[in-house]
């Protein structure tokens, strides 16, 4: 009796030390998000204020040295490499997932499904590397080549919005593929043999019950892969081209060279004076915005979900 | 857990300001006669360390700054610590602006900065340790070799957008550029762009790597880069008549050229290991060793 009562009394300090202790690192990892957007307002938001936050966000010209510093043109950028690569993306990454979980014979499957792990290990700048030999030199052939005709001639030099989505659409497609994989894994039995007893194909069920079921897991896997687009950096400044421009409205702009939000604060803070580095910060402000904007979608999907 | 927290902002600050802080009796304004005077000597307060191999030189030096001085300050310091070997030598990046604000705020020994140094930069001493040429590259299939001044003006401000135009083929130039505050980038546009803006349509590439990548990849296309990092994927230009190399821009007969700095604060003392690492550098074996890598030496 009394050794089971001191037993219980050492494993409930145990416990509450080991609670405590979870509860630190769980306070930990919010206060260093409290602390990280603290220090990105703290810095960036006087900057933008002093400056003009219109000026700043719609201003188009970007002229540090100068004193210049309108991010438009790097917003439009952002917003056209992550729409395209979602535009390439989702489809192939929603397709993938409905073969891995309701055609692909076990076998491929198991091939497939470490695969996509794998994608999803490779660091960004090896993707930007490949970008950067080898799909630019294809994008350049094709831009001096057969379509030479209709673009301008600073839209012929491979690095490109265009170039920016693929790398983009091919670090997405893990995410998007193990998510919707989830959720469509999670569509009840019950519905597939309901549809299949009502004498549909097993293509009409996964494309009228399996998939709208799915519906809001998919819906947010592709937005969790619109959060890492635009939040991507590395590869991206490789194959962009960097060059402070809005495209063309048409579909000669995905050949041309952008530069991305991400981009201008990796680009430039290495060098940047005072101001300029403010304003950086400032940048990554609208940048954070983005970002709580979207997470915020996907969450309330999510919920919807549950 | 704020505790927790306080403790090791204490913790990292206390390392930092102890690093930077370790005063010595060296004095500052070691001019660079003297040491061209004894060049076996690395100074006057470590007579020691000579080159035998033995010396008592004892500590870290911590240097911050361009990534253009970087690779430069890397092999001095190997050279340096070979000689010392109970000296470490710890060099890292960050840009110009970034060695700046390192040796401002005493969170380096040395800061290094690619280009002069800003008149609103104050509170440090500078030391020039190397000339730099900045090469103006080019693919090298491109017919063109030799350029003025002024055409590779016209070219990066936009004004020659077509390579017929300065005696190449019919096609459009490709201008590659470094991003806005690069120390190369300030040194071409101080050097070579004067007033003129560089056209907007240039690419932006933020490493020496990236922009030679481009040209090699690209025949249409010009970019720069320090003559130190020209390697034969590319061709460098001749500028009125003048090959990139270390004999013209020594003889002051190429144009395009950047000093290298080491900054550090004004207020603190050079450390003993500090200020013999800094005699090292511009003793003429420290120069020798900035020949070996392709810059211009300062004696």
């Amino acid at each position: 009796m009394k050794f089971q009562k001191e037993r219980n009394n050492k494993s409930n300090i145990e416990e509450g030390i080991v609670k405590k202790v979870l509860f630190v690192m769980a306070l930990t990892a919010i206060t260093s998000l409290g602390l990280i957007a603290f220090f990105i307002f703290n810095e960036g938001m006087p900057f933008m204020i002093d400056y003009g936050i219109a000026d700043f966000i719609f201003g188009t010209e970007w002229d540090p040295s100068n004193q210049v510093y309108g991010i438009f043109p790097m917003i439009v950028g952002s917003v056209i490499a992550t729409l395209l690569a979602i535009l390439i993306g989702a489809p192939i990454g929603i397709a993938v997932a409905v073969y891995l979980v309701e055609i692909a014979p076990p076998k491929v499957a198991r091939i497939i499904r470490p695969a996509i792990t794998l994608m999803e290990g490779i660091p960004s700048v090896i993707i930007g590397l490949f970008g950067m030999v080898v799909m630019l030199d294809v994008i350049r052939r094709l831009a001096r080549g057969p379509l030479s005709e209709y673009l301008p001639a600073g839209y012929q030099t491979g690095y490109s919005v265009l170039a920016g989505a693929i790398i983009l659409a091919i670090m997405i497609l893990p995410t998007i593929i193990s998510i919707s994989a989830d959720s469509i894994r999670a569509v009840p039995n019950e519905y597939k043999e309901a549809a299949l007893a009502l004498g549909s194909s097993k293509w009409q069920t996964i494309y009228k019950v399996v998939v709208p079921a799915a519906k809001s897991g998919v819906l947010a896997a592709v937005i969790l892969g619109v959060g890492r687009a635009i939040g991507e950096t590395m590869a991206i400044i490789m194959v962009v081209g960097n060059t402070v421009q809005i495209p063309e409205a048409g579909w000669e702009g995905i050949f041309a060279p952008v530069r991305t939000l991400t981009g201008n604060i990796a680009l430039e803070m290495g060098y940047a004076g005072p101001e300029h580095r403010q304003a950086l910060f400032a940048t990554g402000i609208i940048l954070f915005i983005f970002i709580i904007i979207i997470n915020s979608i996907t969450l309330v999907l999510r919920k919807k979900e549950d | 857990m704020k505790l927790k927290k306080v403790l090791l902002f204490l913790l990292i600050a206390g390392v930092v300001i102890g690093l930077a802080a370790c005063g010595s009796d060296a004095e500052e304004d070691n001019t660079e006669e003297e040491n061209t005077e004894e060049n076996d000597a690395s100074s006057d307060n470590a007579e020691e360390a000579s080159n035998n191999g033995e010396s008592g030189l004892e500590g870290t030096v911590t240097m911050a700054g361009s990534t253009s001085v970087q690779p430069l300050s890397e092999e001095l310091a190997a050279a340096f610590m070979e000689q010392n070997p109970d000296a470490r030598i710890e060099v890292s990046g960050g840009g110009s602006g970034a060695g700046v604000t390192a040796a401002q705020d005493n969170a380096a020994d040395f800061g290094a900065a690619s280009r002069e140094i800003k008149e609103d930069e104050t509170g440090i001493d500078e030391w020039v340790i190397a000339i730099d040429g900045i090469g103006i590259i080019v693919h090298p299939d491109n017919p063109v070799s030799d350029l003025a001044l002024e055409d590779i003006t016209s070219i990066f401000a936009g004004e020659i957008t077509n390579w017929s135009e300065v005696g190449g083929d019919d096609a459009d130039i490709v201008v590659i550029s470094r991003e806005d505050g690069s120390g190369t980038r300030g040194a071409f546009t101080d050097i070579v762009l004067g007033d003129a803006e560089l056209v907007d349509s240039a690419l932006i590439q933020n490493s020496t790597g990236a922009v030679a990548e481009g040209v090699a990849n690209d025949p249409n296309a010009i970019g720069y880069v320090s003559v130190g990092a020209m390697d034969d994927t590319v061709k460098g230009l001749l500028v009125d008549g003048a090959e990139p190399t270390a004999e013209s821009i020594s003889a002051g007969d190429y144009p395009v050229s950047r000093p290298f700095n080491y900054v550090a604060n004004e207020e603190t003392e050079l450390s003993e290991v500090a200020q013999a690492y800094l005699d090292f550098v511009l003793s003429d074996e420290g120069q020798q060793v900035v020949e070996d890598n392709g810059f211009i030496s300062v004696n």
